[in-house]
This record gives C-alpha cells, structure tokens and sequence, in this order.
C-alpha cells in the first residue's frame, strides 16, 4: 500500500472541534483523511453524500465536545455510532485497521467498549471510565508524555520505548477508571499502556499528572494493538512552532505530535 | 402514558467533585452541620407502553445509555 492510498475517516458529530488539525495531521504524513459527519454513514443520508466505513483504512475520532458532552462525555456518540453501523465498527476493528481517539475521541472509544477491550473487540457495556479529574476542573496545559509501548500499539511504532513527548492536555474528564482491581497490572501484562504522564523530574505528581489516572496513564491501546486512545492532543503539535519552547532552544524541525501519525502510516505502509 | 423515573447516582467512593464544592460553599453560606451533598442526575421518561414494559425499558436505557457501570449505579421507579 502507498501512502497516498490511504483512506482516513475522520469522524465528526455536533459538537466535535479538532476534526481539521485531526485531518491536517494524516494529510503531512501522505494520507489522505476526509471529515465525514456521523449522519453520512447512517442509510438515511442522500446517495451523493453515503460514505461506508469499510471503504477506509483508518478511522479517527477527534476532540471536542460531542453532542455537548451531555449524559457522559462521548457516551452519546458512541451510542449513536453503534445503532447505526455497530457491525460494520466491529468489522473495521477485528480487521485490524487502526483506530484513533484523542481527548473526546479516548472518551468515544471507552464508552464505545473498545477499549480496553480485553474480553472482547467491543464490549456491550463499557469497562472502563475516563471520569472527572481529581481537582474537579478543566485542566490545559504542556504536559509530558513518556512512550512505554513495548511495541505492540501501531500508533506508537515508531516512537522508542522511554522516549518523552511534550504534548498539550485540555479535558476535564480524563481519570481513567475500572471495577477490576488488578486492571493497572493487566494492561502493563498485555502492553497496553501506550504514554504515561511524566515530570521533568521525580513523580508525575498533579499538574504533570492532570487528572489523577491511576499509574500516570495518559493512552492505552486494545490487547491487538490497533485501537488506541489518548487524552493529550498530539493533532496540536503537528510543527515546532506549536511546540510551547519553540523560542527556547526546541531544535526539531517538526513537532512532537506527528510521530504518532507517522507511526501508523509505517505500521500500513511496511 | 407511563411515567418512568431515572436515577442515576456515582458509586460509592467515586469523587464527586460537584458535591463536595457546593457543601464548602454552603458551609461559607453559613450553614452548619452538612456532612455531605452528593449530586445527582434524575431523568424522566414518559413511555407508551404498560408499566412493566416500561420499566424494563428504562433499565435497558441504563444499560445502553444512560449509566457507565464503571462509576455509576441506577434506579428505576415507575410512578
């Protein structure tokens, strides 16, 4: 496959905000995204405008404030998403095709059950939770990302183990919660935390750690490794000068945020 | 038409950030002895349907909609 064929749906509803820098992130790394609105893959869409998922190699849920973030953050598009095309999204993602989730989109795909997704590709009822942050607030700010990917997460390819990203947080719900007491340890066991918050130096203690996640988690991926979500926003970094110390001696030509697109555009590309 | 109501309340041990700010706020009103506010979210639903069916309705809207078990619990009361 090259890099041109590659069909990116980035999905959009009432409410979501990041679909353009979501876009621009796989257009740089020579895919080709469209911004398709949820009600066009619905059969109730005229003809011209009907798009099908299985036509597209990567799907992608951008951030935002889907349908106002009413009964739970993402629980309404995830919802929706599932009584109109349920099948062919479970389709999609035992296919392997990878599936990205950033910040409202982490939060769509913990309500959709497909992540963490250890008993099954998408669970009926979710299993997890990305609950209020611990201080209660919208928090935004630079936040530090170490890859702890041993490999398995096709976003995190090409990202080496332990390397530390500087990407920016800006949720109020993103404490990633479960009933399984022991869930930490299965997810490190089956090498799906994909980042952790890190501090400059010493613990991730609050604000490096923004919402209090258990084990610093900032992204986790399914057991298969091609479903990951992650609250930070690496759509934002796609450049050094959205980098926050661009003035202050950051000498990469190209932001933090798009290894993370790169990695999947190598995982397709071989 | 039958009348059904959701409650829908966090777990025990679940932060409620919500609660715990409006409880020092009423203390600062000058309120004394409030140990706890919790919030909660109620939904009304009015369903054509006898009310059996409907509270069997309400719960599978729980289950698909309304409620993450993961954090919260629910109650449905038909009235």
């Amino acid at each position: 496959m090259r890099a041109e064929d590659v069909r990116v749906c980035v999905l959009r509803m009432e409410g979501t905000n990041c679909e353009d820098e979501m876009a621009l992130a796989f257009e740089m790394v020579g895919a080709k995204a469209e911004k398709v609105h949820i009600k066009q893959l619905s059969g109730s869409a005229p003809a011209a405008m009907r798009r099908d998922l299985e036509d597209y190699d990567i799907l992608a849920f951008p951030g935002g404030f889907s349908a106002g973030d009413y009964i739970r953050a993402g629980a309404i598009f995830a919802a929706r998403l599932k009584s109109q095309v349920g099948p062919q999204l479970r389709a999609f993602v035992e296919a392997e095709k990878p599936v990205l989730g950033i910040c409202n989109g982490f939060q769509i795909l913990v309500e959709l059950g497909l992540l963490p997704a250890m008993d099954d590709a998408m669970s009926p009822v979710p299993t997890a939770a990305l609950y209020n942050n611990d201080s209660g607030r919208f928090e935004c700010r630079p936040s530090l990302l170490r890859c702890d990917s041993r490999g398995k997460c096709v976003f995190a390819r090409d990202i080496p183990n332990g390397k530390v990203l500087t990407i920016p947080s800006a949720h109020a719900e993103g404490k990633l919660m479960s009933m399984d007491p022991d869930f930490v340890a299965e997810l490190e066991d089956n090498d799906q935390i994909v980042f952790r918050y890190v501090a400059p130096e010493g613990d991730a203690v609050y604000p490096w750690n923004p919402n209090g996640s258990p084990s610093d988690i900032a992204g986790i991926c399914n057991p298969a490794g091609n479903v990951m979500g992650m609250m930070p926003h690496p759509e934002r970094v796609l450049t050094r000068f959205t980098h926050p110390d661009w003035t202050r001696g950051y000498d990469s030509e190209e932001g933090d945020g798009l290894a993370v697109f790169r990695s999947v555009m190598d995982h397709l590309i071989g | 038409m039958t009348v059904v109501e959701i409650r829908i309340e966090l777990k025990k041990g679940v932060a409620d950030p919500e609660g715990s700010n409006t409880r020092k706020t009423l203390e600062s009103l000058g309120f004394e002895g409030v140990a706890s506010v919790k919030t909660v979210k109620v939904f009304e639903v009015d369903i054509d349907a006898p009310a059996d069916r409907a509270a069997e309705m309400g719960e599978e809207m729980c289950r698909r909609l309304l409620a993450n078990p993961v954090i919260q619990n629910y109650k449905v009361t038909v009235r």
